[in-house]
């Protein structure tokens, strides 16, 4: 087995491909449109992308772990509307926790569904998306909520606020993103989300508590939702009960733009965040294109689509395979 | 044979991937008629080298015939079209699909409007397995039987073309001993019809028995050819690794101490039934039986895979309830698990990560994992089992299949068990490691600790073990000592008093009564 001292640039290739996608996407609009890298408005993609953002680190964790999640989207307009209730019932510092707290107890369930149950996340996940709808509505009434006081309380400060110069929702995505990628890549419970999404029978065999590694992994997705949730409340400051409808979508086309696989078992919080930029910046550069609203949905999934097949062509070594 | 023309022809093959020269200008031949055996190391490029064959890799260089014909193969399917059918080393089945539908996959029998034939396929498949003889029929579903019997299911593939060559990629590492007769006669009956094969094995006496001509790959190199009847072992070993083995049955024995484990009336179901026995200290305790006789799944509940339905386990004199793996490894219980695809690996992770999996709690200084301490088990155990591998970020499922075993035998070891269990430990491995695991679980058991090895390869269990219980259909029949025990009497005593087949005593174990809980 002769070790090789060939430089593998095709490896690097296959490793990076949507990151080379990337690069080559924002050149490409950056010709097409100067203001597309302007620092205000790589700022403004960032700022916008951050709820979307926090939300997938979450999702990262569950996907890797085998499972979906596609309750998110209405369990942030959950939280958001209840933290919003709470805020003019019992004053920010005790929404917040509260709205937490709530949050928290619907990813338990989910992940005491899916993880000890051991029923289909699929199923399990999109019932709760309806269900927490229902919720959510019941809780508002079908109202908006708003913020009485709008100018008279510092809960803004998560969604409007900005510390050295620095807007706090990407403060917020970018700390959140560092402990979360640590949290991953180099703790014993991070190895076992891994394992547990790679191949579950083999983890069991290995004293990996399988249905304890799911359940957390739907306790930090819950987590990220009311993160999300704070942001979103605290930027708008009142909300419709369907904020974050159809989020989950936009969440799971960043992860697995990102290179996570559906299946199980790979992904990194890195390449998840990538993920959230490209989709970031595919709608800002369409919109500075000036496609119309509409058209922006086809155009953006057909890129989706496209980068996923190309990347997993680029690990394949072919467009197209018979095998596997 | 000189006269003839190949059935296939590889002419210069090299395929390399990244940081391995898997083949290095390879060259080989199969004549009609031939059964041509391919052996090498662990990750010598035997798969590499027949998956260029059967259209699975693209060769960077070099060209393939078949019948003299220059050939390529772009994919399975098309090599199978040009004759050439692949026995894969790691199963490939899947497993909601029935037999009938694995084995006649991409060709279903057709009727009009390209609906499936079933009658036809279920008949053809019927037809198929009754020259196996096998102990289940073309509707069973492939999940539901034993890896042996997926095995079988792999080779009746070979069957249902006319093919021109045949590749078994060591298609006996999970067979018992009456499945190989059957697969041998099958091998016969293709050598007589002229198809050419290509047999891939580690185990030496099936190479004498069964082939013409023996190649030997090393490193990726082609090192030599022999005719089978003018080599011997020796030679071949040399061939293959460079020196000979002292393959001497001179172990010593331990120092026996206190009992470790004691079972006592164990149940489960109809899986096994009022199993008891012990192990002591420094002891190596070999079980040996039919596949489906039960060991596995008394592996399993001791290791906290299975909950019996009576009887109770003891260990260091202490009865102990074991509900989980988590629990089986605080008590210093390993278990090597038969199947390493599906219950010893994670394929997709390192082969640093998987290694250190169960003590990954261990591992941490802080909060966090310690790659020093993980690289310093590493390479501990790479070195003392030779794994073959460009470096520890490499994916196992990437490795050779032996490479593979090695790795999940490492993970057990370097949890320092007190009580080993090794459920067909050297599956796939090849001769020079073999010997070397063989020493280490030996090592092992002088050091104190306590052994259960449960091997369908009848010279394992007798080489390692210092008694050797015999079961059939999950019931112990008989414990034999090391100074006893014999391989007639122990083939006598598996098969019990009515000399039941292989293919009866096969039971899809999880079937039948108490189920794995996990
Ligand atoms: N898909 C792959 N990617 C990277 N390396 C590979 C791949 N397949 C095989 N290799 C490497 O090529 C070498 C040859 O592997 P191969 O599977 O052919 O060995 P083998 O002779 O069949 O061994 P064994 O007896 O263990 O089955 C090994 O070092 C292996 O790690
Ligand atoms: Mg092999």
């Amino acid at each position: 087995m002769a070790e090789l001292t060939k430089s593998g640039v095709a490896g690097v290739l296959a490793r990076q491909g949507i990151l080379i996608a990337f690069v080559i996407f924002m050149v490409g609009f950056a010709i097409a449109n100067q203001r597309f890298i302007a620092v205000d408005n790589v700022f403004g993609v960032i700022r916008s992308s951050a709820i979307l953002g926090v939300m997938a680190l979450g999702v990262t964790f569950v996907v890797i772990g085998g499972n979906l999640d596609l309750s998110v989207g209405s369990m942030m307009s959950f939280s958001t509307i209840v933290v919003l209730d709470l805020h003019d019932k019992l004053g920010p510092a005790l929404a917040i926790p509260a709205m937490f707290a709530l949050t928290l107890l619907l990813g338990a369930f989910i992940g005491f569904l899916v993880g000890y149950l051991k029923l289909n996340s699929l199923i399990v996940t999109l019932g709760m998306l309806s269900a927490i709808h229902g919720l959510t509505l019941t809780w508002s009434g079908g109202k908006n909520m708003d913020i009485a006081d709008k100018s008279g309380t510092w809960f803004g400060f998560f969604g409007q606020g900005s510390v050295m110069g620095i807007p706090m929702p990407i403060l917020m995505f970018a700390g959140l993103a560092a402990v979360l990628g640590i949290v991953l890549a180099r703790t014993p419970f991070g190895r076992k989300v891994y394992a547990v999404g790679g191949n579950g029978t083999a983890a069991t065999f290995s004293g990996v508590p399988r249905a304890r590694v799911v359940f957390t992994t739907y306790l930090l997705s819950a987590f990220c939702v009311a993160t999300a949730g704070l942001m979103q409340a605290s930027r708008s400051m009142g909300s419709q009960n369907t904020v974050g409808q159809g989020m989950e979508l936009e969440v799971l086309a960043a992860v697995i733009l990102g290179g996570a696989s559906l299946l199980g078992g790979s992904g990194t919080i890195f390449k998840t965040v990538i993920g959230v930029l490209i989709l970031g910046f595919i709608q800002n550069g369409l919109l500075l294109v000036g496609l119309e609203f509409y058209v922006q949905y086809v155009v953006t999934w057909t890129i989706i689509i496209l980068a996923v097949w190309l990347d997993i062509a680029a690990k394949r070594g072919r467009l197209w395979s018979p095998i596997a | 044979m000189t006269d003839q023309t190949p059935a296939l022809r590889l002419e210069g093959i090299v395929k390399t991937f990244p940081g391995v020269r898997a083949l290095d200008d390879v060259s080989f031949a199969v004549m009609p008629g031939e059964v041509h055996a391919l052996m090498g190391e662990n990750g010598a490029g035997k798969s590499t080298l027949m998956k260029v064959l059967g259209g699975i890799h693209q060769p960077d260089e070099g060209r393939i015939f078949i019948d003299e014909e220059a050939t390529v193969m772009t994919s399975p399917i098309q090599a199978k079209a040009r004759g050439v059918v692949f026995i894969h080393q790691e199963l490939s089945l899947a497993d909601e699909l029935s037999v009938a539908e694995n084995i006649f996959l991409g060709e279903l029998p057709r009727k009009t409007l390209g609906r499936v034939d079933w009658a036809a396929l279920y008949a053809r498949t019927d037809d198929i397995l009754g020259k196996l003889n096998v102990g289940f029929n073309a509707r069973t579903r492939v999940g539901e039987l034993s890896i042996a019997n997926q095995q079988m299911v792999e080779i009746a593939r070979a069957l249902t073309v006319d093919p021109r060559a045949v590749i078994f990629d060591e298609p006996t590492a999970s067979l018992t001993d009456a499945e190989k007769v059957v697969l041998f006669d099958v091998i016969a009956d293709l050598k007589a019809r002229g198809v050419g094969i290509v047999y891939i094995s580690h185990r030496m006496e099936e190479i004498f028995k069964i082939t013409d001509r023996i190649s030997v790959l090393r490193d990726g190199q082609y090192r030599g050819t022999l005719n089978t009847s003018e080599t011997d072992e020796d030679e071949v070993t040399q061939l293959m690794i460079g020196r000979s083995l002292d393959l001497s049955r001179n172990h010593a024995h331990a120092e026996l101490g206190e009992v470790a484990i004691e079972v006592r009336g164990l149940s489960c179901g109809k899986v096994y039934r009022d199993i008891s026995f012990s192990v002591r200290r420094g002891e190596v305790v070999g079980f040996y039986g039919l596949v489906g006789a039960g060991r596995t799944e008394i592996a399993e509940t001791i290791f906290g895979l299975r909950d019996p339905d009576a009887g109770a386990i003891y260990l260091d004199g202490k009865e102990v309830r074991i509900a989980s793996p988590i629990d089986a490894i605080r008590h210093g219980i390993s278990l090597v698990p038969e199947d390493r695809k599906g219950q010893g690996l994670v394929l997709g992770m390192n082969c640093r990560d998987n290694m250190t999996l169960p003590q990954v709690d261990d591992m941490t200084s802080s909060v966090f994992v310690s790659e020093r301490a993980e690289l310093s088990i590493f390479d501990h155990y790479k070195d003392k089992l030779d794994i073959r591998t460009p470096g520890w970020r490499q994916t196992v499922g990437n490795l050779s299949g032996g490479n593979q075993q090695k790795i999940v035998i490492g993970k057990w070891l370097s949890m320092n068990p007190k009580l080993l269990i090794v459920d067909e430990p050297t599956r796939g491995i090849d001769v020079g490691s073999k010997a070397e695991i063989h020493n280490l679980i030996r090592d092992l058991a002088t050091q104190g600790y306590a052994v259960i090895v449960i091997s369908s390869e009848m010279p394992e269990v007798l080489h390692l073990a210092d008694r050797v219980v015999a079961m059939h259909q999950g019931r112990i029949v008989r414990e034999f000592t090391a100074e006893e025990v014999t391989e007639d009497s122990l083939i006598q005593a598996i098969s019990g008093i009515g000399g039941n087949g292989a293919a009866q005593a096969d039971v899809t174990a999880q079937d039948a009564g108490c189920s794995r809980p996990h």
